[in-house]
């Protein structure tokens, strides 16, 4: 059993602190913000490591962190510029039941994360649902497409705050 | 000279008899064998998570029962403990007991399901029509106590909306004595079964080192071998004060992990789960199961990913809260959703009428994928 | 008999035939099918701890006239891309195969529809002209679904047809006739003459028979009920892969004709057990018409008998379908050629011996 502590500074010797930063402000769990094109070489080690072993990915969420810019556009919509996406990765080790949470955030404009579905075989469809819902692109990811929604929605990613619902879809009405 | 062949592409689904739902699986096939499968999904689609953002937290539960439409306790469990979590509150003893014998009820109600759909899909019929007999008296239960079959909004946080009705814990002692015969009656019919065997055992075959990789949890992967059960392994509730044993497959009529492994598993944890509410029920204490219901719900700013172990794998709420009362973003890591991800994996190699042996045995429900 | 009957009162060879050949069909087959369809959804119901159709009719009885005339006023669905000629001649033409088969069973010693020497060979060529229409049916559907299903019919009527026709030789030769009408005749009397249990002759022979007929009847069985596609063999129109196999695309009247044609099909192979090794018309104890001198009464008994050993083995059936789960296609071959086929054979060289000797 390790903390977050304990593991930010394994991490810490390995990696050069640049890349790292340990966030323990919050009340429930504590994470550790690592670099978004660093990600998935983090993970690899943290997954191979003999000390650590984490090799359940539990849950990996994107996140619209909704901190830029706010405008209203014309039409009374709120459009949101600037500020950043986010993932969150929640992994344990079934062999040392410890658990630790990453986060990684990009540009709103540009967001590139590079995939971890190597590492983890299941963050693929994860990822997946991530790009498809927020418009993350995960670098290297081998078969990046949309998974809930139609392949053919062109109306954007229905998770950012400032997502519209198009009025039509395929000449359907879409709100009902 | 050969002959030039091509593979033929199968479309299963998304309206077919045995996709449970509407999945669509694109099948390449060679003859009968398959050389590849690609599963797609979002014909369920509604988007969950998006609703859950303009909702407070209480509203949110009703939205959860319509994910996993077959656990639905298990999912307004999941989904109460998280909140309960980012409050930091306690709730009375009373109502962990009764939220621990709903659970335990649904996960026999689901496991009912998965066994007769499954018996049905490999081509027995009856079978199916006696879980869904016993699965109906599980029903009738949660009907007397919170007047729905389905979709409960039982289980809220900090509390229930109603007590256990006065005659509970008799009709559930009924239905324990009822219901033990029943399971071997259903292992005659169908566990022991000699050609239910030859379409299952050797089928299907998922190593343990694949399944964690892939994140499989709950039943599937007890079968491949792994005692991991996150009642045990990570307790929440009061779960730590019962004494129930973890099956894990042992490959008794084939190989560790395949599809008569997994089905066996359900058959088992319906006995271990029996094991629980008979002991729930002799110790649950008196009490109070509103008094601990807040009457506003504005968690602090943070986060919280928690899980529980549905009858299906590791559902895990992930819930950021800003401060308001509405939730943030509510993630949720359903165990369907993870385990179909494994299917072009499992699939490959296989005949078509193994398809459908390997996607009973996986155990899905649409609405929790598509969400 | 019954023919000579015809021929008198009409005069006519060409209609007494007519009316003969039609005889079956609207006696037998059309009200069979409805009975057994009724009869299959009551014993499934009962099986399953429910109670089946109950409205319609005194428990249901009804309750498939009602669904055949819901049937015929169907819209007709043809897909737009099938083979139109081919999709509009196949379930004609497994009606027709399965049709045929009746015409050399004989119902009672007074009806039989044609009396052909070759009767028993006769059946089993008739029968073999089902898989022409569903592979026809499969085909023209242009639906995947229906050609897989269709292919594996295919292989498994031709395949079971083996291990029936080498059962089937053995009772030739120790009969020594391929008439069906003979065939009943010579296991007349008590139930200890019938084939299961060393066939008429008296002597050594018979007791020694006694345990490869038994095997020699659990080979037919299983055979021919792989050959009507029932569970657990119905893996052509296995509903759980393949939809409904070859008549996915069928609606309607068609659909109800390959609806008719296996149920029909049900009775005939129950009737060529019957047949072979259950006396075929014949009393297991003696005829009431014999005791009181009513001669007239014996056919009709024979009748009887004769569907209810029928009914009783289609009943198996159901019984068999809603008990079992279903085989896969690799292990249904499986199942013939590696075990009934080689077993057939070694049963046929034995008893050869045994006759011979």
């Amino acid at each position: 059993m390790k903390t977050t502590e304990d593991i930010f500074e394994i991490l810490k010797t390995n990696f050069g602190e640049s890349i790292l930063e340990l966030i323990s402000t919050q009340p429930i769990e504590k994470y550790i913000r690592i670099n978004n094109f660093e990600i998935d070489k983090v993970c690899l080690f943290l997954k191979d490591n003999e000390d650590l072993l984490f090799d359940n990915l539990m849950n990996l969420s994107g996140v619209d962190d909704a901190n830029g810019k706010k405008t209203l556009s014309a039409n009374g919509t709120q459009i949101i510029s600037g500020g950043t996406l986010s993932v969150f990765y929640h992994i344990e080790s079934t062999k040392y039941r410890h658990k630790l949470v990453l986060k990684t955030s990009a540009e709103r404009e540009k967001p590139d994360i590079a995939s971890v579905s190597k590492i983890w075989r299941h963050a693929n469809w994860h990822e997946r649902e991530a790009f498809d819902l927020l418009g993350i692109n995960f670098l290297n990811h081998p078969d990046l497409r949309r998974i809930l929604m139609p392949y053919d929605w062109e109306a954007g990613f229905p998770l950012r705050k400032d997502y519209e619902n198009p009025e039509f879809y395929l000449g359907m009405k879409v709100p009902y | 000279m050969a002959l030039k062949t091509e593979e033929m592409i199968l479309n299963m689904g998304p309206q077919h008899p045995s996709t449970h739902g509407v999945l669509r699986l694109e099948l390449e096939l060679e003859g009968e064998i398959i050389v590849g499968a690609k599963p797609h999904i979002g014909y369920l689609h509604r988007c969950f998570e998006k609703h859950c953002e303009a909702m407070n937290y209480s509203q949110v539960i009703p939205y959860t029962d319509r994910m996993d439409y077959l656990a639905s306790m298990y999912n307004e469990f999941g989904y109460v403990t998280a909140v309960e979590k980012l409050l930091g509150i306690q709730v009375p003893e009373r109502v962990e007991y009764i939220r621990v014998i709903m659970g335990e009820f649904q996960r026999i109600a689901s496991h009912l399901v998965a066994i007769g759909t499954y018996g049905l899909d490999i081509g027995a019929m009856t079978p199916f029509l006696y879980c869904f007999r016993d699965r109906e008296k599980i029903l009738s239960l949660f009907e007397q106590t919170c007047g729905a079959r389905l979709l409960y909004n039982y289980i809220w946080v900090g509390g229930l909306s109603h007590d256990l009705h006065p005659d509970f814990i008799h009709q559930a002692k009924e239905f324990i004595k009822y219901f033990r015969p029943k399971i071997k009656e259903l292992n005659d019919l169908l566990t022991k079964n000699k050609i239910f065997i030859d379409r299952t055992a050797n089928v299907g075959i998922l190593p343990l080192d694949l399944a964690i990789n892939y994140g499989i949890s709950g039943p599937n992967l007890r079968a491949s071998g792994f005692k991991w059960d996150i009642r045990k392994d990570d307790p929440y509730s009061v779960y730590h004060k019962f004494d129930f044993d973890i099956p894990i497959g042992q490959g008794a009529m084939g190989t560790v992990g395949d599809c008569w492994d997994r089905y066996y598993m359900r058959v088992l944890e319906m006995e271990e789960s029996l094991k629980i509410i008979e002991q729930a029920i002799e110790q649950i204490p008196e009490g109070d199961v509103t008094s601990a219901i807040p009457k506003r719900i504005k968690p602090a700013v943070g986060q919280v990913y928690s899980r529980v172990e549905n009858p299906r794998g590791e559902l895990g709420y992930f819930i950021i809260s800003d401060g308001t009362v509405n939730p943030f973003r509510v993630k949720v890591k359903g165990p369907s959703f993870v385990h179909l991800g494994i299917m072009n994996e499992l699939l490959k190699g296989y005949m078509i009428a193994d398809v459908i042996a390997i996607l009973g045995s996986i155990d899905i429900v649409l609405g929790e994928v598509d969400r | 008999m019954i023919y000579d009957f015809l021929f008198k009162i009409t005069d006519s060879n060409i209609i007494a035939s007519i009316i003969q050949s039609l005889l079956p069909l609207f006696i037998f087959i059309l009200p069979f099918a409805l009975f057994a369809v009724w009869l299959e959804r009551k014993v499934s119901a009962h099986m399953q701890d429910r109670l089946g159709p109950m409205r319609v009719g005194y428990h249901g009885a009804l309750q498939t006239i009602a669904d055949i005339l819901k049937l015929v006023q169907k819209e007709d669905i043809i897909p737009n891309e099938a083979d139109k000629p081919l999709f509009n001649i196949a379930p004609v033409l497994v009606f027709i195969g399965s049709y045929a088969v009746f015409a050399a069973i004989p119902f009672s010693g007074a009806f039989i529809g044609s009396n052909i020497d070759l009767g028993i060979i006769f059946i089993i060529a008739a029968s073999g002209f089902v898989v022409a229409g569903i592979l026809m049916a499969g085909w023209a559907s242009n639906n995947k679904y229906s050609l897989l299903g269709a292919m594996r019919s295919a292989a498994q009527i031709i395949s079971y047809e083996i291990p029936t026709v080498l059962v089937v030789l053995t009772i030739i030769m120790i009969t020594g006739t391929t008439n069906l009408q003979t065939l009943s005749e010579m296991q007349t009397g008590h139930f200890w003459n019938w084939m299961i249990l060393g066939g008429p002759k008296f002597g050594i022979a018979k007791f020694i028979f006694i345990p490869f007929m038994i095997i020699n009847f659990i080979i037919i069985y299983i055979s021919t009920l792989a050959e009507v596609n029932r569970t657990p063999f119905d893996i052509p129109e296995a509903e759980s892969e393949l939809v409904s196999g070859y008549h996915t695309e069928y609606s309607g009247m068609k659909f109800a004709m390959f609806f008719l044609a296996e149920y029909a099909n049900m009775f005939a192979v129950s009737a060529i057990v019957t047949a072979l090794f259950f006396g075929g018309y014949q009393s297991p104890v003696g005829y009431v018409g014999n005791l009181f001198g009513i001669h007239w009464l014996i056919p009709i008994e024979q009748f009887f008998w004769f569907t209810a050993k029928g009914i009783f083995f289609v009943f198996v059936q159901m019984w068999l379908r809603w008990t079992l789960p279903r085989l896969r296609v690799d292990q249904l071959m499986t199942a013939c050629w590696k075990y009934l086929i080689p077993i057939a054979f070694v049963n046929l060289i034995i008893i050869g011996l045994i006759t011979v000797l």
